[in-house]
């Protein structure tokens, strides 16, 4: 204990954040780019505001033990769901057809950004008192419901893709905490019905929602549907070849036929403004930072921790599929941000945190 | 710390954590395989669909050709107006933007449903034309829904400006949308839905040459489809402008002396066939038609028991009456017969037991004055003598019942009968008796008249036939040029040779026709100091006895015509003028010789021999003819119709009348006196 005192910041993970804030300079060249004709043009610099508020919620988080952040967790847990709720109720802001956000004075808060943490938290503290063994299916179960609650509130709003984001939070604390092969086989193919039964039954998915997940497979049927913005977007990611129309200089992006290219679609207009090697650099520096993050995990002292920053990886790692996959037409549209790179405080601010933790979690490997 | 205490020392399997690595490797490869694809493969594929996505060609309609007259004055002009266009895939939901488009555009809803319709079976980002000359109210309320109403654009266009009041109307014809039936038309191949094209009239006939080539300019746009710059430019090519043979002096002169009467007057220079005027009536406004016309004003057109579009100087096909005395006498001197035949009129005859009645008793008729005379009597027994097929050989070769070649669309045959076509049509063999029916100009014959106008030209110019036209033919490029000749098989120019004593005896007959005499059927026309030549007809629409039947209204009464030419022998000018129901023929040989003291007026002007008025005031286009200035009476060509008949001094020239009674040159032209 005494020795907490003298943690150093030495054992920050200095390469992470430069990887970081790299991957930061990027999105705010990028998020410039894409709305400096238009009337977000402020976008650019409120990213940086963002990314310096961000870093410096990270430093914040990483002072704070973690195993004290995850004596906590039940609480935040148990007020995210409240600030979920309050979404629904008519304190909630509605925009762009559905109620995601809370006015907090002049911000706009998306509560769902935050209980991502708060999930993430909240499943490795669960299955690290499980301790790693082998788990009953009544704990499987415990641990469905409880990335299940939130799930279907945030299911309401609707925000199907952030609803999303929040399974590999669990398939993860599965995979770690001590599931064996054949529950996970039986939890897979039930799975897979509940899905079928759900598509089918048109009871929890709107018309418009079915239409997002199946558009991107013949985009080509409906041109100017549903189609519209992954044919828009391919042809931006395709139009920009290997070196890029240069920046600001993309015309899918900059004659406005990417659909919002500052946020979901940053990838698409990166990829048309600075081709083939911009996107590979991105993707990179993505790989790069996953892997740090995953080794970070292996050093851990304890296996809170590891289940911790893994939370982080399974949610980076799953928006990074979908999202990319979206932009190059692989993927539904479903409107999940791509991590510190689209514009946005909240979903800047929680990668950030998230970060943050990991990087306590690094910092406190030695410390046992 | 006391819940968690218990698991320290414990750790994630190296093996999961592995796992988790090459998962996320194999990610990251799979999605730089996917960006390989698009971007290095496929990227030709994609830049085409980008460059697609931004630039739009927009056409620039080429400026219609103007129409100029004789003397190269403006007749049908353009000016600049707006089209407002529908772009449907610029739309998420077009039906329910309609209401707000008919309300802000001003457009019945139904009609734009209509309009959509017809457009179905075409792409998507095909420009519907919604709204022609669209107002600037109007133009505000699109700019001002921009976002709300993307699928709404509009283009610049050049539109047509015709004369008011139908001045010359069924000559210049009209323009309007090509119709859905007329693109399955090979003849129209070369247009899209949407496109102006001639409809009636020189416009048709000379819509190649009239419509130009359409530009483009290269734009680019951004996905709301605002421009936001431009590539490049394809200038439009105008199109030709044409000079027409009419003279909008002589023009107005027979729009004015025809008036309201249902008939129409058109006079042609039977040298070389070019027409100097060209009126029926009623006539329509073309201008109703240049901007789309609705349903209700053309429905009234269409049913108008007077057919107002249609062009009676060459659709209508009428019993030419007496006026077939003429091409009688011609053939009856040629025969032989007719010199010596020495008859009296004792009011009609009927050699096959009914018996046909003359006008008069016009008491001792030969071929000299029964011309003049109009005597039935005589052309009876002389039709009687040459007998159908003679008759029929005469006529066919002058023309009657043949088109005359015109350069407008819409030209009618008229109809000469002979035993084959009664055969053919009645079954039934030739009666002797309906020879003399033919002979007077009645029973099956029809004619137009313009045919009249050529077959009365060309008798008067010694057997030359010319083909009629409205376009001076130079000024035409010469594939169009000759492929308008090929167009009309056969009788274009023709010679007919007839002897010169005939066409002396003939002529001359026609010239007493208007001198002052008893029986004279046009003395009333007569021009003092002019040599007009003609010939009178009364056409009866129905036999009496059916008269008898329906009672006597107006539309029952016998179409009145005259045909003229000026001077007798080789004239320069040769003039029909049809009333229908105007019962008298003297009535039209009144109207043609008003017409004709225009046309002389003016050409002695020009001669310099007559002082000098004041110049013509330049024709202002839309103003043409229907609203004469107070003081048009004195203002120089244009408003001597009617006036001062006779009074006008000659002074050499081919109008001398052969007589010699010259009158001292004493007025200026055109002063009421």
């Amino acid at each position: 204990m005494p020795l907490r005192r003298f943690l150093s910041f030495r054992d920050f993970d200095w390469w992470l954040l430069a990887l970081v804030l790299a991957l930061c300079a990027v999105s705010v060249v990028e998020v410039h780019s894409s709305t400096v004709h238009t009337r977000f043009s402020s976008f650019g610099s409120r990213q940086i505001f963002w990314v310096g508020a961000g870093v410096a919620g990270m430093f914040v988080f990483a002072k704070i033990d973690y195993h004290r952040v995850l004596d906590w967790t039940p609480w935040a847990y148990g007020g995210g769901l409240l600030a979920l709720v309050a979404v629904l109720s008519p304190l909630g802001h509605k925009a762009l057809g559905g109620r995601r956000w809370i006015k907090l004075g002049p911000m706009l808060v998306q509560p769902s950004e935050y209980v991502k943490l708060a999930l993430i938290l909240m499943v490795a503290r669960y299955f690290a008192n499980l301790g790693g063994r082998n788990v009953t299916w009544k704990e499987i179960f415990r641990a469905f419901a409880l990335v299940g609650l939130p799930m279907l509130l945030v299911m309401k709003q609707p925000d199907l893709g952030t609803t999303l984001t929040y399974m590999p939070i669990l398939v993860a604390g599965l995979f770690l905490g001590g599931m064996n092969l054949r529950q996970g086989l039986i939890l897979f193919l039930t799975g897979a019905a509940l899905v079928g039964g759900v598509w089918s039954s048109g009871k929890f998915l709107k018309p418009y929602q079915k239409a997002r997940l199946t558009s991107f497979l013949n985009p080509q049927n409906d041109p100017r549907g549903s189609g519209y913005q992954v044919l828009q977007s391919k042809i931006a990611v395709g139009s920009g070849g290997i070196w890029g129309k240069g920046s600001e200089k993309g015309t899918q992006t900059q004659g406005y036929f990417l659909p919002i290219p500052y946020t979901d679609f940053i990838f698409a207009a990166l990829s048309e403004e600075h081709g083939f090697v911009g996107a590979i650099f991105v993707l990179l520096l993505y790989f790069l930072i996953l892997m740090r993050l995953i080794q970070n995990a292996q050093t851990a002292a304890d296996l809170p921790g590891s289940l911790l920053i893994m939370g982080i990886v399974a949610v980076l790692t799953f928006q990074i599929a979908v999202n990319v996959g979206m932009v190059i037409g692989w993927m539904p549209v479903t409107g999940i941000p791509l991590p510190l790179l689209s514009y946005g405080g909240s979903s800047v601010l929680f990668t950030f945190l998230a970060l943050g933790v990991a990087m306590n979690v690094r910092m406190r490997r030695f410390v046992n | 710390m006391v819940s968690l205490g218990g698991n320290r020392g414990e750790k994630l399997s190296p093996f999961k954590l592995a796992v988790a690595q090459y998962g996320v490797l194999l990610l990251m490869l799979g999605l730089a395989a996917g960006l390989w694809r698009l971007q290095v493969l496929d990227v030709d594929n994609y830049r085409q669909l980008a460059e697609q996505n931004r630039i739009r060609k927009e056409p620039i309609l080429a400026p219609r050709g103007k129409l100029f007259d004789r003397e190269n004055r403006l007749v049908v002009d353009n000016y600049p107006s707006v089209t407002c266009f529908l772009v449907r895939e610029q739309s998420k939901n077009i039906e329910a933007d309609l209401p707000l488009i008919a309300r802000g555009l001003d457009l019945d809803i139904d009609q734009l449903r209509e309009t959509l319709r017809r457009y179905r079976g075409q792409p998507g980002y095909q420009p519907i034309p919604i709204k022609q000359d669209v107002t600037a109210d109007e133009q505000a309320f699109i700019a001002a829904h921009r976002n709300e109403l993307p699928e709404l654009e509009t283009l610049d266009v050049e539109r047509r400006l015709y004369p008011r009041d139908g001045f010359a109307a069924h000559l210049i014809g009209y323009v309007g949308e090509v119709s859905e039936e007329d693109l399955n038309n090979p003849r129209f191949a070369y247009y899209e839905p949407g496109d102006v094209v001639g409809k009636a009239g020189v416009e048709e006939t000379y819509d190649e040459l009239l419509r130009g080539q359409d530009g483009s300019r290269e734009v680019v746009v951004d996905s709301r489809g605002r421009e936001v710059g431009y590539l490049g430019i394809e200038h439009a090519i105008p199109g030709q402008d044409l000079r027409l043979t009419i003279d909008n002096d002589l023009q107005r002169a027979a729009e004015l002396a025809l008036g309201a009467r249902e008939g129409t007057i058109l006079a042609m220079d039977p040298r070389n066939g070019e027409i100097l005027a060209m009126v029926s009536h009623p006539s329509f406004d073309p201008n109703d038609f240049a901007v789309k016309i609705n349903r209700v004003a053309w429905n009234k057109l269409v049913s108008d028991p007077a057919h107002p579009l249609m062009n009676r100087a060459i659709q209508a096909q009428l019993a030419p009456g007496s006026t077939f005395k003429i091409l009688m006498a011609v053939a009856g001197l040629e025969e032989g017969l007719a010199q010596n035949m020495h008859i009296v009129c004792n009011g009609g005859w009927g050699p096959y037991g009914y018996f046909h009645h003359c006008d008069e008793k016009h008491g001792p008729v030969d071929i000299h004055n029964a011309i003049p005379y109009s005597c039935d009597t005589f052309f009876y027994m002389l039709g009687d003598k040459l007998g159908i097929n003679r008759i029929d050989k005469y006529a066919t070769e002058f023309g009657y019942g043949q088109k005359t070649g015109i350069d407008l669309p819409g030209e009618q045959p008229g109809l000469m009968p002979s035993p084959q076509w009664v055969i053919r049509n009645f079954h039934h063999r030739w009666y002797p008796d309906e020879t003399l029916d033919v002979s007077i100009g009645q029973g099956a014959v029809e004619a137009t008249p313009l045919q009249l106008a050529r077959i009365i030209g060309g008798i008067a110019s010694d057997g030359h036939l010319v083909r009629p036209h409205v376009v001076f033919p130079n000024q035409l490029p010469a594939d169009f040029r000759k492929a308008l000749a090929d167009s009309f098989p056969g009788s274009g120019d023709a010679y007919v040779p007839i002897d010169p004593e005939t066409w002396e005896t003939v002529t001359d007959g026609m010239a007493d026709v208007t001198e002052p005499g008893l029986y004279h059927t046009a003395s009333s026309a007569h021009l003092e100091g002019i040599d007009l030549a003609g010939k009178t007809g009364t056409a009866q629409q129905m036999s009496h006895a059916a008269l008898d039947k329906t009672g006597k209204g107006r539309n029952t009464y016998p179409n009145a015509w005259f045909v003229g030419v000026a001077p007798r022998r080789n004239p320069e000018l040769v003039i029909v003028v049809l009333w229908q129901n105007g019962e008298f023929s003297y009535y039209p040989a009144r109207i043609a010789a008003k017409v004709v003291t225009a046309f002389v007026d003016k050409k002695r002007r020009e001669a310099g021999n007559l002082p000098q008025v004041k110049a013509p005031a330049p024709v202002e286009v839309g103003a043409v003819w229907s609203s004469p200035p107070p003081d048009a009476k004195n203002a120089g060509a244009n408003a001597n119709v009617g006036q001062g008949r006779g009074q006008n001094a000659i002074a050499g020239g081919h109008f001398f009348v052969a007589k010699g009674q010259i009158v001292a040159a004493s007025a200026r032209p055109g002063r009421d006196r």
